[in-house]
C-alpha cells in the first residue's frame, strides 16, 4: 500500500494543482506531493514522466449485471474493465436482480466490492420498489447500507405525483434522486432516434422531444420541492438548454452525458448496428454540438459511461429485438481526451468532470489527491496509441460500437487505496 | 447492359440504376412465358427457393411461389408464427438451420426493417430476397410498379408520381421513392404530417406537399397507400371517415391528375377508406396489372441472383 509516482504532470483540480511532481502514497493514504520525493526503503516506483497524475476516474453510471445478470458482467469482470480504463469507483445502478431496492442487495454489492473487486462501487438504490413505478423504496435503510443515490434507472418514473413525493422524501434522507428522463408515450416502439436516419433505413424513430419533455418535467419538479436532482445521460440539445436554464435560476440541478453522445450520431446505426442501439438513443450532429457546448460551459457537470454489458446472443438479433445499451469504461478515457484535442476542455475540466465533480455530487470523499485523502490514483499516458478489440476487453461483453477503432489516451497505471489494480 | 453482381436483393436503395433497369427489361422477357399455354421454363431447374414469411402474406407469396414454379425451381413456404421472432427459435438460428438444407435462395418477409442484412450475414452462398421488411423496403413492390408505369408510358423519366398515405409506416413507399426518384421522376407525397416522416424531401427528388390536392395536381401517376385502422387509427388520425374525406381518392380529385393518369395500390385496399371503388374499377386503375407484372418481376429477381443464363 506504499508507493512513489515520480515525475508526472500532477492534475487536481480539488485543489488547482497542475506541475510535474511526486506522489508519494504510504498505507493507502496520500502522504505527500511534491517535487525530488525519494522513494523509501522497499517502497515501488512507478515512473509517470511524460504521464499525466489524476485523481482516480470516478464513472457515475454503470450496470455491473451483479446479482442475477452474470452472464453479461459481474462485480469482479465489471471493476476489472473499470481500473482497466482508468476507473477507481463506479456508481452501480439498482436494474439488478433481485433489484438494489433493500441493504440485502445493496450489503451484497458493497461487500463482494471489497472483497474481491478492483475498483470502489457505490451502488444506487431504486426510487420504487423492484422498478415498478408504483412504491417508493426505502430510502432511508438504501442511504444506511452504503447507496449514494437512488434511481430507477432503465426507466423513467412516469408519475409526476409520485417523482414530486420521492424528490421530497429522498431529500428528507439526504440521498440525491438520479432521473432517467424520457416520456415513454413519446418513445412508444420507437427503437433509433426519429430524423433522417430512420426515415431512411425504415426503423421506428423516438422524438428527442420525449427526453425534453422529461427533462423538463423533473427539473420542474426539482425546483418546486427545492431538492436536488441529477439528470443521467443527457443526449438531446434541448435537455441542455432546459437544464443551463434551470441552472441560471439557481435550481439544484446536476447532470451527465456519456462519451457516445459527443462522439457518435444516429449514422452509427446505419447497417442496422445493434451496438449502436441504446436508450437514450444516439441522436444527431446538431446535438453533439450542444452536448459539447454544454459540458464547455459546465451545464454538463460529469462524464460517465452508462456502461450496459450485453451477451452476444442479445445483440447478434435483428434490430428490433436487440437490447439497448453499450459497455464503455474501457473506451471512455480517450474517447473524452478527444475533447482536449478539439479545444472543447481544458485537461483540468475533463478530470474535473471525469473525477472531482461526480465525487462532489454524490458526497463520494474522492475524486482528491489531497494529502490524507485515499490514495485512489489514475496515471494517463494521453498519447499511447491501441486498437479496440473485443477480445482484449476486461468487461464480460463486447457490445460496444467502438470496436476497431484506432484511438490515443490510455491508464497506465491505475492505483486504488496505494494498491496497484492495474498496470500497462 | 450491366450485370447483376449482387447476392441478394434487399433494397432499392443498394441498386443502381442500370441494374434496375437489368431486372426490369429480363422480366419484360418472362412475361412472355407467362402468357404462353405451357407456364413453364427449365430456367432454374434443381434450384431451391424458401419462402420464409413470418408476416402474413396472400398476394406477394403466391406471386413468388409461382414465380419460381413457372422457372421450375422448387419451392417451399414457412409460415412461423409471428411471435418466433422473439419467443422461440431465433432468426439465427432458424437461417443456420436452412442453411444446411443448402437452399439456394430464401425469399423472407419479416416485420423488423433490416433483418434481411442480418440473414444475410448468417447465410453466404445463398441468395436472400426482401418480400417485405418491417417499415423499411418492398423491393419487388417497387420493381412492379416501376414496371407496371413503363407499360403505360414507355419512360420512367419526367414523371410526376404522387404518393398519397402513411409515408411513416410504408415501406413500398420507401421502395418507390428509391426506384422512381432514381429512374428520373418526381415523387410528391402526401399524407397527415402524423404520417410524414421527418426529412422525407431528403429521400430523392421528393417534395412533401401540404396538401393531397398539391401532390395529385398534374400527375402522371398516383399511388395509393394502405391505412390500417389497428395501426394508424390509435393516435395518426381521427378515423376512417375523415381520413377518407382528406386523403381518399375519389372520382372528382382524381381529375385534378392529368386526363390520362395512372392510379395504382400495393393492396390489399380498404375501398371507401384510400380510394373509392369508382376508382379501383375505374378505367385509370392499373392495380391488376400490378399484380400481375409482380409474376414477371419476381421471376426476373429470382433469375438474377441465382446469375443463370435464360435459354
Amino acid at each position: 500500500m506504499n508507493l512513489l509516482i515520480k515525475g508526472g504532470r500532477v492534475i487536481d483540480p480539488s485543489q488547482k494543482m497542475d506541475d510535474t511532481l511526486d506522489v508519494l502514497v504510504t498505507d493507502g493514504l496520500i502522504k505527500e506531493i511534491g517535487k525530488g520525493l525519494v522513494a523509501p526503503d522497499g517502497v515501488d516506483t512507478v515512473d509517470a514522466a511524460g504521464k499525466y497524475v489524476v485523481p482516480g476516474l470516478i464513472d457515475m453510471h454503470v450496470h455491473l449485471r451483479d446479482p442475477g445478470l452474470e452472464y453479461k458482467e459481474d462485480i469482479i469482470s465489471g471493476t476489472r474493465a473499470a481500473a482497466a480504463g482508468g476507473f477507481t469507483s463506479v456508481v452501480c445502478m439498482p436494474n439488478t436482480k433481485p433489484v438494489i431496492d433493500n441493504k440485502t442487495v445493496a450489503s451484497y454489492i458493497i461487500n463482494k466490492a471489497r472483497n474481491e473487486g478492483s475498483a470502489n462501487v457505490f451502488p444506487v438504490g431504486s426510487i420504487t420498489y423492484g422498478l415498478s413505478g408504483e412504491r417508493m423504496s426505502e430510502m432511508g435503510e438504501l442511504k444506511e447500507a452504503g447507496c449514494v443515490a437512488v434511481s430507477d434507472d432503465g426507466k423513467p418514473v412516469n408519475n409526476p405525483e409520485l417523482m414530486r413525493r420521492a424528490l421530497e422524501y429522498a431529500r428528507g434522507m439526504g440521498i440525491l434522486v438520479i432521473t432517467h428522463a424520457e416520456d415513454l408515450s413519446l418513445v412508444g416502439e420507437g427503437v433509433m432516434n426519429e430524423g433522417f436516419t430512420s426515415t431512411e433505413i425504415g426503423l421506428k424513430g423516438i422524438p428527442r422531444v420525449a427526453e425534453d419533455i422529461a427533462t423538463a418535467r423533473d427539473v420542474m419538479l426539482a425546483e418546486y420541492t427545492r431538492s436536488p436532482i441529477h439528470i443521467a445521460h443527457v443526449s438531446t440539445e434541448g435537455a441542455v438548454r432546459l437544464i443551463r436554464e434551470a441552472k441560471s435560476r439557481g435550481v439544484q440541478v446536476t447532470c451527465e452525458t456519456a462519451p457516445h453522445y459527443f462522439t457518435l450520431t444516429d449514422d452509427a446505426v446505419r447497417g442496422y448496428n445493434t451496438n449502436a442501439k441504446m436508450n437514450p438513443p444516439l441522436r444527431e450532429a446538431a446535438d453533439v454540438a450542444a452536448i459539447k457546448a454544454g459540458l464547455k460551459d459546465g451545464t454538463i457537470d460529469a462524464i460517465a459511461t452508462d456502461h450496459a454489458p450485453h451477451h452476444l446472443d442479445e445483440k447478434d438479433v435483428e434490430f428490433d429485438v436487440a437490447m439497448n445499451g453499450i459497455i464503455g469504461l474501457e473506451t471512455s478515457l480517450p474517447l473524452s481526451l478527444k475533447l482536449v484535442d478539439e479545444g472543447v476542455l481544458t485537461l483540468n475540466q475533463l478530470i474535473e468532470k471525469m473525477s472531482c465533480n461526480p465525487s462532489k455530487i454524490l458526497g463520494l470523499q474522492r475524486g482528491s489527491l489531497r494529502t490524507g485523502s485515499v490514495a485512489d490514483i489514475t496515471v494517463i499516458d494521453a498519447a499511447a496509441q491501441w486498437t479496440v478489440d473485443a477480445d482484449k476487453l476486461a468487461s464480460k461483453s463486447a457490445n460496444s460500437p467502438f470496436l476497431g477503432w484506432k484511438v490515443a489516451g490510455a491508464a497506465t497505471c491505475t492505483v486504488l487505496a496505494g494498491r496497484v489494480v492495474h498496470k500497462l | 447492359m450491366a450485370e447483376f453482381k449482387h447476392k441478394d436483393i434487399i433494397a432499392l436503395r443498394d441498386l443502381t440504376k442500370e441494374e434496375m433497369e437489368l431486372l426490369l427489361s429480363t422480366a419484360e422477357s418472362m412475361r412472355e412465358i407467362n402468357s404462353r399455354d405451357i407456364k413453364k421454363v427449365p430456367t432454374l431447374r434443381g434450384k431451391t427457393i424458401i419462402n420464409l414469411f413470418y408476416e402474413a402474406s396472400t398476394r406477394t407469396r403466391t406471386s413468388f411461389e409461382i414465380a419460381g414454379k413457372r422457372l421450375s425451381a422448387d419451392t417451399v413456404n414457412i409460415a412461423p408464427s409471428n411471435s418466433s421472432a422473439t419467443k422461440g427459435e431465433t432468426l439465427a438460428d432458424t437461417a443456420l438451420n436452412l442453411l444446411a438444407m443448402k437452399p439456394d435462395i430464401i425469399v423472407m418477409r419479416h416485420a423488423v426493417s433490416g433483418s434481411h442484412y442480418f440473414l444475410s450475414a448468417k447465410m453466404p452462398g445463398c441468395s436472400i430476397i426482401n418480400a417485405g421488411d418491417g417499415t423499411h423496403e418492398h423491393p419487388s413492390q417497387g420493381l412492379l410498379d416501376m414496371l407496371t408505369i413503363k407499360d403505360r408510358f414507355g419512360r420512367l423519366d419526367g414523371l410526376k408520381v404522387a404518393i398519397v398515405g402513411d409515408i411513416t409506416h410504408s415501406r413500398v413507399a420507401r421502395s418507390d421513392i428509391q426506384g422512381l426518384t432514381k429512374m428520373g421522376s418526381s415523387v410528391y407525397l402526401a399524407g397527415p404530417p402524423t404520417m410524414m416522416p421527418p426529412g422525407a424531401e431528403r429521400l430523392g427528388n421528393v417534395t412533401v406537399c401540404a396538401t393531397m390536392r398539391e401532390a395529385v395536381q398534374d400527375a402522371d401517376v398516383v399511388i395509393m397507400l394502405r391505412i390500417q385502422q389497428e395501426r394508424q387509427g390509435k393516435t395518426l388520425m381521427p378515423n376512417a371517415r375523415e381520413y377518407s374525406r382528406y386523403f381518399g381518392l375519389n372520382p372528382l380529385n382524381l381529375k385534378l391528375a392529368k386526363p390520362d393518369a395512372m392510379v395504382m395500390h400495393p393492396g390489399p385496399i380498404n375501398r371507401g377508406v384510400e380510394m373509392s371503388s369508382y376508382v379501383v374499377d375505374g378505367s385509370q386503375s392499373h392495380i391488376l396489372k400490378q399484380v400481375e407484372n409482380g409474376v414477371a418481376v419476381r421471376m426476373a429477381m429470382l433469375y438474377h441472383v441465382c446469375g443463370g443464363e435464360l435459354e
